[in-house]
C-alpha cells in the first residue's frame, strides 16, 4: 500500500514585502482616482519585478485582504489581483478578513499553509481604500450586539474605544498620547531623510481626469514638523472634554501593501533571499469597547508559545490606530513611551493606516530594521484588531550571528539598488 | 490625422475640446522631473480624444511653458499620453467637412504642425507613453518624441489617413520613413490603410520600430517612466534601425508606386500624395517636409474625394449604427431558435454565423439524405477550418458543431422562432418551401428567404399569413461581408422586419432596409453596370476596352473580374431576373451566354498576389464581330455606365426602394466594396454632373459629401 510522505513543519521566511505610497483618503488625495485592486496589483507586480528568480508559476497561494470586500475591494481579491498583475492561470487565491490584521492574517495563514507543506510560496497582502471604503459603510451589525450587550454600543467606533482605553488606564495621559504622536511624526521624517521608507515602496500612476496622469512616489499623510503646541489644543472628536484627538489617530488612509513568504528550503532552492524567519505568532480577543488593549493578550501568547520572553525582543512594529493604544502596551510590558526599540521609522499616527495592508507595512519595516541591527535577534509585529482582537507576530533576524538556515547570509537587500 | 466615428455631416458638432493636463513627476532613482502632459478630452472611452483647433491650441501653450521650463532648467524630460484607452485618435474632422477656404483648410495643416514640432524641439528629450489607441494624429503626435512606450494591450496604433483621402500630414510622412526606413513606413501609411484600413498592434509596432518599448498594462506608466529614467541615464539606449540607401529608398518608392497604380490606376489622389512625400522625406529637410505636407494637406482637404470619403466613413461607422427606416427594435420577436431550409453552401455559412452569434440551436433541412450529409461535412470543415487558423476556439468549435443539426424532416423546424430559406433560386420551389413551412411552424413565426434577387412578394402571395414574411438577403461570403438588405413587402408586419434587423444586428452585421423591388439596391447597381458594358461589348466594343473604362472610378475589380467572382451563371441568372422585371435597361447578353454555355473563364486564375484581373482577350470570339458603328471608346463606356447608374437610381428612389442616395450609398460600400473616395456612388454622380444631367437635380445637397460652396 502507497503511504502518503510523512509531514513535516517547515519554516517560513519573509522573502521581501513592499507598500504602494500612501495617500489621504480625501476627495483630492493621491489615490481619489485609482481603484484599491490597482493599487494591490501594483504591489504584486513590484514584488515580481524584484523577484525575477521567481517563476511566477512556482507561486501557490495569493491571499488578499480588505476590510470592506465590496466594489473594488470585492470579487475575491487574492484572485482578482493575481489575474489583473498578470500571473499565470494556474495560481489561485482568496480574500481575507480579519479588519486592520486583515494583511497579517494573510501572512499567518498562507504560511501555516507553508508550515504544513502544503504550500511553497506564497503572495501575501492587503489593501484598503478608505475614501472608496468609509470605515463600517454597508455593515449590518447584528441587533442583538447591542440588545445582550454582547458589545457595547460604542465598541463600533474605534476612536470611541481609544477614549475608552484612556478611562480604563487613568495614567494614559492626553498630554502622553500627545508626545508620542509627535515623536512619531518626527521619527517618520528622520528615517524617510535617511532613505529608509522609499525603497519599500512602488511607484503608482495616478489618474485624475482633472489633473492629468501624475505619479505617487511618497506618502501623503505625514505630517513633518508637528511640534507638541500645535497638538496640545486640537479638538477631541469622538468625545466632548475627551483625550484622542487628530494628531494622536492614525488618519483615514488609502494604500496597498504585499509581501513574498516562502518555504526556507524552496527560498534556498530558488534563492530568494529571507530578509526575516518566523517565529511563532497569535491572535487574542479581548473586550470589543477596548480593542486597542489586544495586543497585549496576542503577544503573551506568541512570546509563551515561541519560548521567549518580552526582553528577547529587540525590536516592536506596532500598528499606531492610536498613541493610547501603544501607551497601553508600553505600560504592560513595562517598555518606556520613548523607547527605541519600539517603531524606530515612527507608525500609522505619521504614515497612515489603511486598514488589512497594515500588517504587511509593519513587517516589511521591521525586515528593513532587521537589516540594519544584526545585533537584534528577535522582532515583533502587533496590531489591535477592531471587535476586541490582537495579533501579534515574531520574527528571527537572519542577519544575527547565532542565527542558523537559510538566509544566515543574507546581504541587505535595498529594492532601490536593484 | 484621421478620426473614427466623430464626423458629421450637417451641421458640425462643436468641438470636443482635448485638454493638455500637465503634472510634474518626480522620475525614480532621482533622475530629475519631468513634465507629463496628458492628452484628455475630459470624456468616458466611449468618446475618443481628437484634436481641433481649439485642443492643438491648448496642447500648444501647454508644450511652450514647457519648452520655457526646460530652457530654464526646471525640467528633464517631456512625456505624453493619454487618457485610459486612447492616446489620441486624430484630428477632429468634424469641422472639416464645413471648410470651404481654402485658407481654412491651411489652418488645419499648420496647426498640428506647429504644435507637434515642438516635441521635437523642447530643448529636453520627450517621450510619449501610448496607453491606448494612437490613430493619424495620435500616432503623429508620439511620432514627433525623442521616444515611445506602447502597452501590451494596445491593438490601434495606425496612420489611417489614406484609407480616408487624406495623409499623415502632421508630421508623419516626414518622421516615420525617418524612424523605421521607408519600406516599413510604406507599410504603415499605406499598405495597411488601404488593406482594409488595418491596425498595427502593440508587438507589431515594436517589431516595425516605430515604438521603441513595450510594457505590461497593468503598471504602464509606472514602468515607462522607469525607462525613461533609465534613458535620460544612459543606462538603456533604444536601438534604431539604419533607413535605407537613396537607391534602394527610391526602388521601394518605385515598387509601391507600381502597386499602387495595379491598384487603384491613379483613380484616388491622397494615396500618391503620400508616396511622393515618403519618396522626398529621405533627403527633405524637416521644415521643407512639414510645408510640403501642408501643401498636400490643404490640398487633399478642399478635394471632394475627402469629403466624399468623410461621408462615406461616417455612413458607414456612426450612422450605420441606428438603420435608417428600422421598426422599433422592442417590436423584434425573440429567436430561441433558428430554422434553415436548405443545407448548401449559403446555408451552410449562414448556420455557421447564426450558431456562433446568436447561440441558438439551428435546425436544418434539406430534401434527402446525400444533401444532408453533404452539408453537414460542409459545416464541419467550414468550422475546423475556422478552429484551425484560431479564429474559433476549440470549445467553440465544439458548441457550434453540437448547436447545428441537419435532417430531411420539415417538422424538425417546428420551434423555430425565425426560418430561412436558402434554396435554389427558382420561384415556384421557394413558393412552395413557404407554403410547407406554414403547415409546421407556429403562427408568428418569422419566415425570411435570402433570395438575392426574386420577389419576396410573389413568394409570400398564396400564404396564410404573408405578413410575416421578409426578405434577408446576405451577401457571399456571409461571414466577411458586412450588409444584409432586409426586404419589406406591403404586407411585412413591423414585427417580422424587425426581428430581420435584430438578427443583422446580433450578427455583427449593418442592415439596410428595401423595398421589394428587383435586385434590391446591391445587385440591380452592380447588374446595371455590367449589363451596361456588356451592351457596349454587345454593341462592337473590344472586351479589353470594356474592361479598363471603369478604372477612373477605382472600383475594387474590374467588370470581368466581378463577374468572374459572382460566376457567370449565377451573373446571367440574375441578370435573367432583371430583364423580366425591369426591362430593356437589362438587356441580355448572348455573348455571355456562350460563354458560360462553353463554361469558360473571363479571367485568368488569380495569381495569389492580389493582381488585378483583366479580362482574357480571347472571349472576344464569342461575341459578334465589330462592325464599328455601335463600339465605344473608354471614355463612351464610362459614359453610358455612369448614365445607366445614374437613371437606375433616380428610378430607386422614384420607387421607393430605399428613402434617400445615402443609403444607397451604404448598400453599396458594404455589399459591393465601391469605395470610398466616391462616397459609395451619389457623391461622385453628384460631382461629375451625372445627376444634373440625367435626373435634373443633385443626389446629396451641395457640401454633404463634396466641399460646400464659399461663404
Amino acid at each position: 500500500m502507497p503511504s502518503a510522505s510523512p509531514r513535516t513543519v517547515r519554516p517560513v521566511v519573509f522573502v521581501e514585502g513592499v507598500r504602494t505610497p500612501f495617500g489621504r483618503a480625501r476627495p483630492d488625495g493621491l489615490y481619489a482616482g485609482t481603484r484599491a485592486d490597482d493599487l494591490a496589483v501594483k504591489t504584486v507586480r513590484e514584488l515580481l519585478r524584484r523577484h525575477p528568480e521567481l517563476p511566477p508559476e512556482r507561486i501557490d497561494e495569493v491571499a488578499f485582504a480588505a476590510t470592506t470586500q465590496t466594489g473594488d475591494q470585492g470579487l475575491t481579491l487574492g484572485r482578482t489581483v493575481a489575474i489583473l498583475a498578470g500571473l499565470p492561470q494556474s495560481v489561485p487565491g482568496y480574500a481575507i478578513d480579519r479588519m486592520c490584521a486583515g494583511a497579517m492574517t494573510a501572512v499567518t495563514t498562507t504560511a501555516s499553509g507553508i508550515g504544513v507543506g502544503a504550500l511553497d510560496v506564497t503572495l501575501a497582502g492587503g489593501v484598503e481604500h478608505m475614501g472608496r471604503h468609509p470605515m463600517g459603510v454597508g455593515a449590518e451589525p447584528n441587533p442583538r450586539f447591542v440588545a445582550e450587550r454582547l458589545v457595547s454600543a460604542d465598541a463600533l467606533n474605534m476612536g470611541n474605544t481609544a477614549e475608552n482605553l484612556h478611562d480604563r488606564f487613568p495614567a494614559l495621559t492626553r498630554d502622553r498620547a500627545d508626545a508620542f504622536g509627535v515623536a512619531s511624526q518626527a521619527k517618520y521624517a528622520t528615517a524617510l531623510a535617511a532613505g529608509q521608507i522609499t525603497p519599500d515602496l512602488v511607484a503608482v500612476g495616478l489618474r485624475d481626469p482633472e489633473r492629468g496622469w501624475g505619479l505617487a512616489t511618497a506618502d501623503e499623510p505625514p505630517r513633518p514638523g508637528t511640534r507638541l503646541d500645535d497638538v496640545r489644543n486640537l479638538a477631541t472628536p469622538f468625545r466632548a472634554g475627551g483625550r484622542v484627538t487628530a494628531a494622536t489617530s492614525a488618519p483615514l488612509t488609502d494604500g496597498a501593501a504585499a509581501c513574498l513568504l516562502a518555504a526556507e528550503d524552496t527560498a534556498e532552492e530558488l534563492g530568494l533571499g529571507a530578509r526575516m524567519r518566523l517565529v511563532s505568532f497569535a491572535y487574542a480577543g479581548v473586550d470589543p469597547a477596548v480593542m486597542g488593549i489586544g495586543p497585549v493578550p496576542a503577544t503573551h501568547r506568541a512570546l509563551q508559545r515561541a519560548g521567549l520572553a518580552i526582553e528577547d525582543i529587540g525590536l516592536f512594529e506596532i500598528n499606531e490606530a492610536f498613541a493610547v493604544q501603544v501607551l497601553s502596551f508600553l505600560d504592560a510590558f513595562g517598555i518606556a513611551d520613548d523607547d527605541p526599540r519600539v517603531n524606530p521609522y515612527g507608525g500609522a499616527i505619521a504614515v497612515g493606516h489603511p486598514l488589512a495592508s497594515s500588517g504587511v507595512r509593519l513587517m516589511t519595516q521591521l525586515a528593513r530594521q532587521f537589516a540594519e541591527r544584526t545585533d537584534v535577534r528577535y522582532g515583533i509585529t502587533t496590531m489591535c484588531v477592531g471587535l476586541g482582537q490582537g495579533g501579534t507576530v515574531i520574527w528571527e533576524n537572519p542577519h544575527h550571528p547565532d542565527y542558523e538556515g537559510y538566509g544566515s547570509t543574507a546581504a541587505t537587500i535595498d529594492g532601490s539598488a536593484r | 490625422m484621421s478620426t473614427p466615428s466623430l464626423m458629421a455631416t450637417a451641421a458640425p458638432r462643436p468641438e470636443r475640446i482635448a485638454h493638455a493636463l500637465v503634472r510634474d513627476v518626480a522620475l525614480p532613482g532621482g533622475a530629475g522631473t519631468l513634465a507629463l502632459v496628458t492628452v484628455d478630452n475630459g470624456l468616458d472611452h466611449t468618446k475618443p480624444t481628437t484634436l481641433g483647433p481649439a485642443g492643438l491650441a491648448e496642447l500648444h501653450r501647454a508644450l511652450l511653458t514647457q519648452q520655457h521650463r526646460a530652457v530654464a532648467g526646471e525640467i528633464v524630460a517631456v512625456g505624453v499620453t493619454g487618457k485610459p484607452y486612447y492616446l489620441a485618435a486624430g484630428a477632429d474632422l468634424s469641422a472639416v467637412t464645413a471648410i470651404s477656404a481654402e485658407s481654412d483648410a491651411r489652418r488645419v495643416a499648420e496647426a498640428g504642425h506647429t504644435t507637434y514640432r515642438l516635441l521635437g524641439e523642447m530643448g529636453v528629450p520627450t517621450f510619449a507613453y501610448v496607453n491606448g489607441a494612437a490613430l493619424g494624429g495620435g500616432l503623429e503626435l508620439a511620432l514627433h518624441c525623442t521616444y515611445r512606450t506602447v502597452g501590451a494591450d494596445v491593438g490601434a496604433l495606425a496612420l489611417p489617413e489614406a484609407f480616408l483621402g487624406l495623409i499623415p500630414g502632421w508630421g508623419g510622412c516626414y518622421l516615420l520613413p525617418h524612424l523605421v526606413g521607408v519600406r516599413r513606413a510604406l507599410e504603415v501609411i499605406l499598405t495597411r490603410p488601404l488593406a482594409g484600413n488595418r491596425m498595427t498592434k502593440a508587438a507589431e509596432a515594436l517589431e516595425l520600430g516605430i515604438v521603441d518599448a513595450v510594457f505590461h498594462p497593468a503598471d504602464f506608466l509606472e514602468q515607462s517612466l522607469a525607462w525613461t529614467a533609465d534613458v535620460l541615464a544612459g543606462r538603456i539606449v533604444p536601438v534604431r534601425a539604419e533607413i535605407e540607401s537613396q537607391e534602394e529608398w527610391d526602388a521601394v518608392v518605385a515598387g509601391a508606386r507600381a502597386q499602387l497604380d495595379q491598384r487603384l490606376h491613379g483613380a484616388k489622389t491622397a494615396p500618391y500624395r503620400a508616396l511622393a512625400l515618403v519618396a522626398a522625406a529621405r533627403t527633405a529637410d524637416r521644415d521643407s517636409a512639414f510645408a510640403a505636407e501642408d501643401d498636400a494637406l490643404t490640398e487633399l482637404i478642399m478635394s471632394d474625394q475627402l469629403r466624399a470619403g468623410l461621408y462615406a466613413f461616417d455612413l458607414t461607422s456612426r450612422r450605420a449604427r441606428t438603420p435608417a427606416g428600422a421598426p422599433p427594435a422592442e417590436l423584434a420577436r425573440p429567436v430561441r431558435s433558428v430554422g434553415i431550409v436548405g443545407a448548401g453552401l449559403m446555408a451552410g455559412q449562414l448556420a455557421v454565423l447564426i450558431a456562433r452569434r446568436l447561440r441558438v440551436p439551428v435546425v436544418m433541412r434539406d430534401i434527402d439524405d446525400a444533401r444532408v450529409a453533404a452539408g453537414l461535412a460542409g459545416i464541419r470543415s467550414q468550422v475546423e477550418r475556422q478552429a484551425a487558423k484560431g479564429r474559433m476556439s476549440p470549445d467553440e468549435a465544439n458548441r457550434v458543431l453540437a448547436s447545428i443539426s441537419v435532417s430531411t424532416d420539415l417538422s424538425t423546424l417546428a420551434g423555430a422562432d425565425l426560418v430561412i430559406e436558402a434554396v435554389t433560386e427558382v420561384l415556384a420551389l421557394k413558393q412552395r418551401v413557404f407554403a410547407e413551412l406554414e403547415g409546421v411552424i407556429a403562427d408568428d413565426a418569422v419566415l425570411a428567404t435570402n433570395t438575392s434577387a426574386l420577389s419576396v412578394t410573389a413568394m409570400s402571395a398564396h400564404l396564410r399569413h404573408p405578413e410575416r414574411v421578409v426578405g434577408i438577403h446576405f451577401f457571399n461570403p456571409v461571414a466577411q461581408m458586412p450588409l444584409i438588405e432586409v426586404v419589406r413587402t406591403a404586407s411585412s408586419t413591423d414585427a417580422a422586419v424587425a426581428t430581420a434587423f435584430a438578427l443583422a444586428k446580433q450578427l455583427g452585421k449593418t442592415a439596410v432596409g428595401v423595398a421589394d423591388r428587383p435586385g434590391f439596391v446591391v445587385n440591380r447597381l452592380l447588374l446595371r453596370l455590367l449589363a451596361e458594358v456588356a451592351a457596349a461589348v454587345e454593341g462592337g466594343t473590344p472586351v479589353r476596352t470594356a474592361d479598363v473604362a471603369l478604372r477612373p472610378l477605382g472600383l475594387p475589380m474590374g467588370p470581368f473580374a466581378l463577374i468572374q467572382l459572382v460566376g457567370l451563371p449565377v451573373a446571367l441568372h440574375v441578370l435573367d431576373a432583371l430583364h423580366d422585371e425591369l426591362g430593356d435597361r437589362y438587356p441580355l447578353s448572348p455573348g455571355l451566354e456562350r460563354l458560360a454555355t462553353q463554361g469558360r473563364r473571363l479571367v485568368p486564375e488569380p495569381d495569389g498576389h492580389g493582381a488585378d484581373l483583366e479580362v482574357d482577350p480571347t472571349i472576344q470570339d464569342a461575341f459578334d464581330k465589330p462592325d464599328g458603328s455601335g463600339a465605344l471608346d473608354e471614355a463612351g463606356v464610362l459614359d453610358a455606365v455612369l448614365g445607366g447608374l445614374t437613371e437606375e437610381i433616380g428610378l430607386m428612389l422614384d420607387e421607393g426602394v430605399v428613402d434617400s442616395p445615402d443609403q444607397i450609398d451604404l448598400c453599396m460600400i458594404l455589399g459591393a466594396n465601391w469605395p470610398l473616395h466616391l462616397g459609395g456612388i451619389s457623391p461622385y454622380l453628384d460631382r461629375a454632373g451625372y445627376s444634373e444631367r440625367g435626373l435634373g437635380r443633385r443626389l446629396l445637397p451641395r457640401g454633404v459629401a463634396d466641399v460646400p460652396a464659399a461663404g
